[in-house]
């Protein structure tokens, strides 16, 4: 047990500072999301983190990653963190799409479509959750229907991040009626600017737009674009799914920092003396020092064993919930001015992330079936239904 | 940067839990609580015998020569096993202190000495040759029927000090009080120009009785991980195997969720205890932070696993019977030492927001 970063990581940690602080472009320092003026930044600021050996960290040598431990990647997202800068654009495609191809994909759509994904060249999105098929994932109704050499996809998919600017979607869908669950489900590879996507993006409590339904009608695919085998998409879905959670928590945990960090500030200027307050900042901090270590716990168990443990469903549910109560506070520490929505001050900074914050229990797993996951395969109780 | 046991401290762990669930199954803790001593003599020599006792106390003195992460590990399974000999009192309390004398470091490796701290703001101390003697009275002493002597915090002639008052014959007066937790008894210690030995003058005895704080904070938060993991348990059988309406309980969302919100604070509670550990071991700069946090939040998170279980459990768990409310009590007992956590959440915020 030693919680200091050793002499290689220091040197990272250094090196990765040093660079942030020279190349994350002015428009996005301050960073809080892909919308307006930032998303004109994103894929030259993501092609930047490539060009310097920040995207792939810990995707193999032989797929253009760099081939390093889990703990670099956690590293990474730290210092990202601590800038306020934005991670790579291409998110869903380094962190989901990519590693499921690397685990499912044949020889030559490794490299047809990896290189892309590291180089920002391709940005990917995600079409899994539809409107009748939420947490029940594998109700999904979009079909899939094979015709000759190609799929005909026909159906409606939604709360799909980046799908407004993504080259790319991987694409869980439905290719027999004949059986309702797993076994009918089949994984595909969209291109994004086939004839027959409509992506229509969704506007959020917030009154920005950063997801979308995308509507699928007639659209072509080709068939070497499936992923495993037809009917076996299930377990491919699983891979990405699993994939969400491998160091996501670095992440949860390096934008609570920033969080905290903010609330601090917010607090000493505004609220120094009111014991209250003061006892609810000690909480949030001490969370926050919870879902840290929780986090190195989960890293040490990644690099043993390789597979992500039950903590990333942990950090998730409790990060949500600690950006909820924080922000909340913050409001309330800025009391009616916080209601003004014009300006960029602290008041609309935190307007804006307490409305967002709704989101962080449902999107990615909501609470609920996060807690029905820690119930029944961690505990092992019985399942619910 | 790992965050992980060794093997060799794995391998404690391991043969930590496989002796307390063999020596005390959750079925013997009644027994030993209404026992008249409220704990298992017996079993002294034999943590000794296993290296507990000494796990920290350098080789020289007989010890294993670890450090305070090994000592963690073995809070947490005591916890989890409700333990109740004067393990805390000795190893967290005592020992920084006990430390300043090399003997008496050698009788507690051996298993041959127990003591427990003893503070007070009444307890004078005056010199009488090169020896000490104490007056005045210290309340809600951890253990204090149990252990062989006292490192008691007495105001002497250059301030605050620490002494050892050894018992015997019936010296100093101890009046063991009815405690909630009859695993952990409080105790009145009363010195009336009884013998004691000085261990630490000022201004050194300050950063022992600091480091000391330290350590028992981190110790209860690692005892109350390991209580709430063992609620935990025994909340989640129980919701497997009882029945209502057709189904097991543990099927009902309502059931099964408060069950998660208690896996899911528990191991926070642990992730912060062992921060917490490693801070001491390592003599962190921030240990008392680290340990302020710990303590505070795995105490109240103890507390309410042992509710929720509680709750789980129904009727049956109200009953005296069942051993769910021994467990609650020693949770309330860890978050009554000290301070509230009210009070630890205010020194933390001091140091984030000054004022």
């Amino acid at each position: 047990m030693d919680l200091r970063d050793g002499p290689e990581e220091a040197a990272f940690r250094a090196t990765l500072r040093t660079w942030l602080e020279a190349n994350v472009p002015s428009g996005l320092r301050g960073f809080r999301g892909w919308t307006g003026p930032a998303l004109a930044l994103g894929r030259d600021w993501s092609k930047r983190l490539a060009q310097a050996g920040y995207a792939g960290l810990t995707w193999p040598k032989e797929y253009g990653g760099a081939g390093r431990p889990w703990r670099y990647q956690a590293l990474y997202l730290e210092e990202l963190a601590r800038a306020e800068a934005p991670q790579h654009l291409g998110v869903i495609g380094l962190g989901m799409a990519g590693p499921t191809i690397i685990a499912h994909g044949r020889a030559d759509q490794k490299t047809r479509y990896l290189a892309k994904i590291l180089s920002a060249e391709d940005i990917w999105c995600q079409g899994f959750s539809e409107p009748g098929s939420g947490s029940d994932l594998a109700s999904v109704r979009t079909r899939l229907d094979l015709v000759g050499d190609r799929f005909v996809v026909n159906g409606q998919k939604v709360w799909s991040s980046y799908a407004h600017v993504a080259d790319r979607c991987i694409l869980l869908g439905r290719s027999t009626t004949a059986s309702e669950k797993h076994e009918g489900l089949t994984y595909l590879i969209v291109d994004m600017k086939s004839p027959g996507v409509e992506v229509r993006p969704l506007r959020q409590i917030t009154g920005e737009a950063e997801f979308n339904e995308i509507f699928f009608t007639d659209v072509a695919v080709p068939k070497e674009n499936l992923l495993g085998e037809v009917g076996g998409g299930w377990r491919v879905a699983m891979t990405t799914l699993s994939h969400e959670r491998g160091t996501f928590g670095f992440a949860l945990a390096g934008a609570l920092d920033v969080a905290v960090r903010k609330l601090v500030a917010l607090a000493r200027e505004r609220a120094g003396t009111d014991a209250l307050v003061r006892d609810r900042v000690a909480r949030e901090w001490i969370d926050l020092q919870a879902l840290r270590y929780t986090n190195y716990r989960a890293l040490a168990r990644l690099e043993r064993t390789g597979v992500p443990g039950p903590e990333g469903s942990v950090a998730k549910l409790r990060w949500s919930e600690a950006n909820q109560r924080l922000t909340k506070l913050a409001i309330e520490i800025i009391g009616q001015e916080a209601q003004v929505a014009e300006g960029d001050g602290a008041p609309a900074y935190w307007r804006y992330q307490q409305l967002r914050s709704r989101g962080n229990t449902i999107e990615a797993g909501t609470s609920e079936i996060l807690r029905n996951i820690i119930a029944e395969r961690v505990l092992g109780l019985p399942r619910s239904r | 940067m790992d965050f992980s046991f060794s093997p060799e401290q794995d391998q404690l762990r391991a043969q930590a839990r496989s002796f307390l669930e063999k020596r005390y199954p959750l079925g013997r803790l009644a027994e030993i609580a209404t026992s008249e001593d409220g704990w298992d003599r017996a079993s002294w020599p034999e943590l000794a015998r296993l290296g507990w006792t000494g796990a920290s106390i350098p080789e020289a003195q007989g010890g294993a020569g670890l450090s305070f992460v090994e000592e963690a590990i073995v809070f947490e399974e005591l916890g989890r096993a409700l333990y109740s000999g004067p393990y805390f009192s000795t190893v967290a309390l005592a020992l920084p202190a006990l430390g300043c004398a090399p003997d008496l470091l050698a009788k507690v490796a051996s298993g041959a000495f127990t003591a427990t701290l003893a503070s007070g703001p009444a307890v004078q101390a005056r010199g009488a040759g090169d020896r000490w003697r104490l007056r005045g009275e210290t309340d809600l002493v951890a253990d204090a029927g149990s252990v062989d002597a006292f490192v008691v915090q007495a105001c002497g002639p250059d301030g605050i000090g620490l002494y050892l008052a050894e018992r015997h014959n019936a010296r100093p007066h101890v009046n063991v009080l009815d405690t909630v937790d009859a695993t952990r008894r409080l105790g009145r210690v009363t010195f009336e120009d009884d013998d004691a030995r000085l261990l630490a003058a000022p201004p050194a005895a300050a950063k022992i009785i600091a480091g000391t704080r330290r350590r028992a904070l981190t110790a209860l938060a690692l005892e109350a991980v390991g209580v709430a993991s063992q609620a935990l348990a025994i909340g989640v059988e129980h919701a497997k195997s009882r029945e209502q309406f057709g189904r097991p309980i543990g099927a009902y969302q309502a059931v099964s969720h408060k069950l998660a919100d208690t896996y899911v604070e528990t191991e926070l509670a642990r992730s912060l205890a062992y921060w917490a550990a490693w801070c001491i071991a390592e003599d962190d700069g921030q240990a008392e932070l680290a340990a302020s946090a710990a303590k505070t939040y795995a105490a109240e998170g103890a507390v309410a696993a042992c509710e929720r279980a509680i709750q789980v459990h129904g009727g049956m768990g109200f009953t005296w019977d069942h051993p769910l409310h021994r467990y609650y009590k020693r949770a309330l007992w860890i978050e009554s030492f000290d301070r509230s956590g009210a009070a630890h959440r205010a020194d933390i915020a001091q140091v984030l927001l000054g004022g």
